[in-house]
């Protein structure tokens, strides 16, 4: 209470995250369920840190072979040619395209990196029991929450692309490996957002309910 | 800081859970099986680099870095990384990434091509690459000897080293209408196609390689001879006409044909690569082949109209070689136009014998002393007309007794052998001879004397006449000369008969001559 910010752990209050009841928990047990929905009660999302840091890592193993592997093959009568996001980026960079070449820049390559980055930043914080940047911190978290689901356009574009040109023998598109491992990268940093506590972010160093990471 | 906690009474307890959470959550299967996937592509990603080759170019023509692919009987094998040109801007160098596990195809004799499309004779190929660009086929050699960097071939092979089979190589001075892919036969059945040709450094002559399927390069004997079987074989020759021809296919884009001569017994199989000579026709082919030529030279100071090197040489009707060279010079000294021609005389070829030779004579000396008996009897050289129609000419050799005596010079090179004017030229001479004397006959001392002659005659005729005329009248049946003469023989004719009775008397009574007649009643 360093920072003398009042939570509900902090009165013993826990907080029912399905149906928002505000309950005491019974004398002797750590958690509880929600006399109201029977959900569990948890003072902080049980083990946030850890199951965060696992998703983060998961994501930022894929982030590698999502740049690295291509993820769209296209064949035509000419050959086959495989592209990687980066390539992409290149490929579509004209005088006229460029926009669309920063969209998938910053969509595809730096949001995922920022998102990584960012969690781990939160992470770090929490875990060293930072109490500065609370408003910014949480700012943060916000932004990485709500800009994460984006990224899935790419994965959606690439798809209907390679659903939509068929036109065997002729020209085929096909998504590349580094597809997958680039949906896993949203779908991992999604989850590592889902699981991260932000109500860490207030619990400061020194606090005894740290713990509960 | 102030309190906002408002009144929260009354807060239920919560109810008690009695299960306990895992510390250290199932979720880190999540970063294990990333990192185990991320692992297991990039090892399959590293796995799959296959060895690295280089392959030398004459033009990157349709090959495309990243895109132009090497193939392996349809399969992919490899990539072109990058096209680069050779140091001196000869050449193009790729660069191959390949698939893994394909070291053992990069040996020393293994081959690599541009597929372009190609139409040639009976073959049209590559025609995908027409919409899908160019690729690099490749013939995985047989050697042990790795290699890396190689050197692309011109144009595909048309044999693939899987195919059973021999190479043999035929040798010519004119490609014909040879290709690649030309089929070769063997009794008008298609056994092997020509593989490749290269002419040889000096320009002289072609290598083409060709390639007989097993079982039939099994018929390829040493004594095999090769022919072009390219379209139409026409002969007009003395027995009529002959036309050979092999299949439709060779007379549309040629051929090579081969077959053993049945004589000369049984050879056994020609190795591989073997060297042939590719002859024009079928009857070349079957001339027996040269064996020790000589050559020797004609001089002749007349027309050689008609003589075509390869025109036939005979010695009494058998021929025993052909014309080589037909030139013409001017003796400086004496401004004479000659015209020598060279032959070639190859009489062990044309199966002439010698008969009774002893073992280890020089046949060499033989031949000299042969020739040098022949030309003593009289034999000389001589243009003959071969062929009324067309008007061609061959040399003979025959004998001329009466020929003024010549004596061989074997020092110098090619040996010169006397000749003498050929038949028309002989004849020719002699009719001028005949009329060079008629000019000079006095025709017209020989008409005036032969008119003179012939009054005279005249006179004579008429005397001649009137001398019958009383004659005739001294015989007519009714003079009296005639009667006279009647009565005379009459009376000749009884005095005949008394002497032939005397004589008969005289037969039987032969003494009656000295002792007279005897009595008749005696």
């Amino acid at each position: 209470m360093s920072t003398g910010v009042i939570t509900a752990m902090s009165d013993r209050l826990q907080h029912c995250e399905t149906c928002g009841l505000l309950s005491r928990p019974a004398p002797g047990a750590i958690d509880g369920r929600c006399p109201r929905c029977d959900e569990e009660l948890t003072f902080r999302k049980p083990g946030s840190i850890q199951r965060t840091w696992a998703f983060l890592i998961a994501a930022a193993i894929c982030y590698i072979p999502a740049n690295v592997l291509p993820v769209l093959s296209t064949t035509t009568a000419a050959g086959t040619e495989s592209d990687t996001i980066l390539q992409g980026v290149v490929l579509l960079w004209s005088p006229t395209g460029w926009p669309l070449s920063l969209i998938v820049l910053f969509a595809s390559i730096m949001i995922p990196s920022a998102k990584i980055l960012a969690l781990g930043y939160l992470l770090f914080s929490v875990q060293f029991g930072s109490a500065q940047n609370h408003r910014q911190r949480l700012r943060l978290f916000r932004t990485v929450e709500f800009i994460g689901r984006w990224s899935m356009v790419d994965v959606f574009v690439d798809t209907f692309t390679a659903a939509l040109i068929q036109l065997q023998p002729l020209m085929e598109v096909e998504p590349g490996p580094g597809l997958f491992f680039f949906a896993a990268v949203v779908v991992l940093t999604m989850m590592a957002v889902e699981s991260f506590d932000p109500r860490l972010i207030w619990d400061s160093a020194g606090s005894p309910e740290a713990s509960y990471a | 800081m102030p309190d906002p906690r408002p009144p929260v009474q009354p807060i239920p307890d919560s109810k008690t859970v009695s299960e306990k959470r895992r510390r250290l959550s199932l979720v880190w299967l999540v970063p294990i099986i990333a990192a185990g996937v991320g692992v297991w592509v990039a090892a399959t990603q590293i796995l799959s680099k296959g060895p690295k080759i280089t392959i030398v170019f004459r033009s990157a023509d349709g090959l495309d870095a990243g895109k132009t692919v090497i193939r392996y009987m349809g399969v992919e094998v490899g990539t072109i990384t990058g096209i680069r040109l050779s140091p001196d801007h000869e050449h193009v160098i790729a660069a191959a990434q390949m698939a893994p596990d394909t070291d053992g195809f990069f040996v020393a004799d293994t081959q690599f091509w541009a597929v372009r499309p190609r139409i040639s004779g009976a073959n049209v190929t590559g025609l995908g690459t027409l919409i899908s660009g160019a690729y690099i086929g490749m013939q995985i050699g047989s050697s042990g000897e790795p290699k890396r960097d190689f050197v692309a071939l011109e144009t595909a092979p048309i044999i693939s080293s899987d195919v059973p089979g021999r190479f043999f190589t035929l040798k010519t001075g004119d490609l014909g209408s040879l290709d690649n892919g030309t089929p070769i036969f063997f009794r008008r059945l298609q056994v092997g196609q020509v593989a490749s040709y290269v002419l040889s450094k000096n320009g002289q002559y072609f290598d083409v390689k060709i390639f007989v399927q097993a079982p039939y390069d099994q018929y390829v004997a040493a004594n095999t001879r090769f022919w072009q079987a390219s379209g139409i074989d026409m002969q007009l020759s003395a027995s009529g006409l002959s036309v050979q021809t092999q299949s439709l296919l060779s007379i549309l884009i040629g051929g090579v044909a081969f077959e053993t001569p049945s004589s000369g017994g049984l050879l056994t199989e020609a190795d591989a690569d073997t060297e042939f000579t590719l002859f024009a026709t079928r009857t070349e082919a079957f001339e027996p082949p040269a064996r020790n030529p000589q050559t020797y030279e004609l001089v002749f100071n007349e027309s050689v109209r008609g003589l075509l090197p390869g025109a036939p040489v005979e010695l009494r009707g058998i021929k025993i070689g052909e014309v080589e060279d037909i030139r013409a010079q001017v003796d400086a000294k004496t401004m004479n136009f000659t015209i020598p021609v060279t032959i070639k005389l190859d009489a062990q070829r044309l199966g002439i014998k010698v008969v009774d030779a002893n073992a280890g004579v020089d046949l060499a000396n033989i031949r000299k002393q042969f020739i040098d008996s022949m030309v003593a009897r009289g034999v000389r050289a001589q243009l003959r007309t071969g062929n009324l129609l067309t008007g061609s000419v061959f040399i003979a050799f025959d004998y001329f007794p009466d020929a003024p005596p010549v004596k061989i010079d074997w020092s110098q090179h090619p040996v010169e052998l006397p000749t003498i004017p050929g038949e028309l030229e002989a004849a020719e001479k002699r009719v001028g001879d005949i009329i060079t004397k008629l000019n000079k006959l006095p025709l017209q001392e020989i008409s005036e004397s032969l008119n003179h002659t012939l009054g005279d005659l005249d006179q004579t005729l008429m005397s001649a006449r009137t001398t019958l005329d009383s004659a005739n009248t001294i015989v007519a049946p009714d003079s009296a000369q005639r009667v006279q003469l009647d009565k005379t023989l009459a009376e000749i004719e009884r005095a005949a008969r008394s002497v032939r009775v005397l004589a008969d008397y005289l037969e039987r009574h032969p003494e009656a001559l000295l002792r007279g007649k005897e009595a008749k009643t005696k």
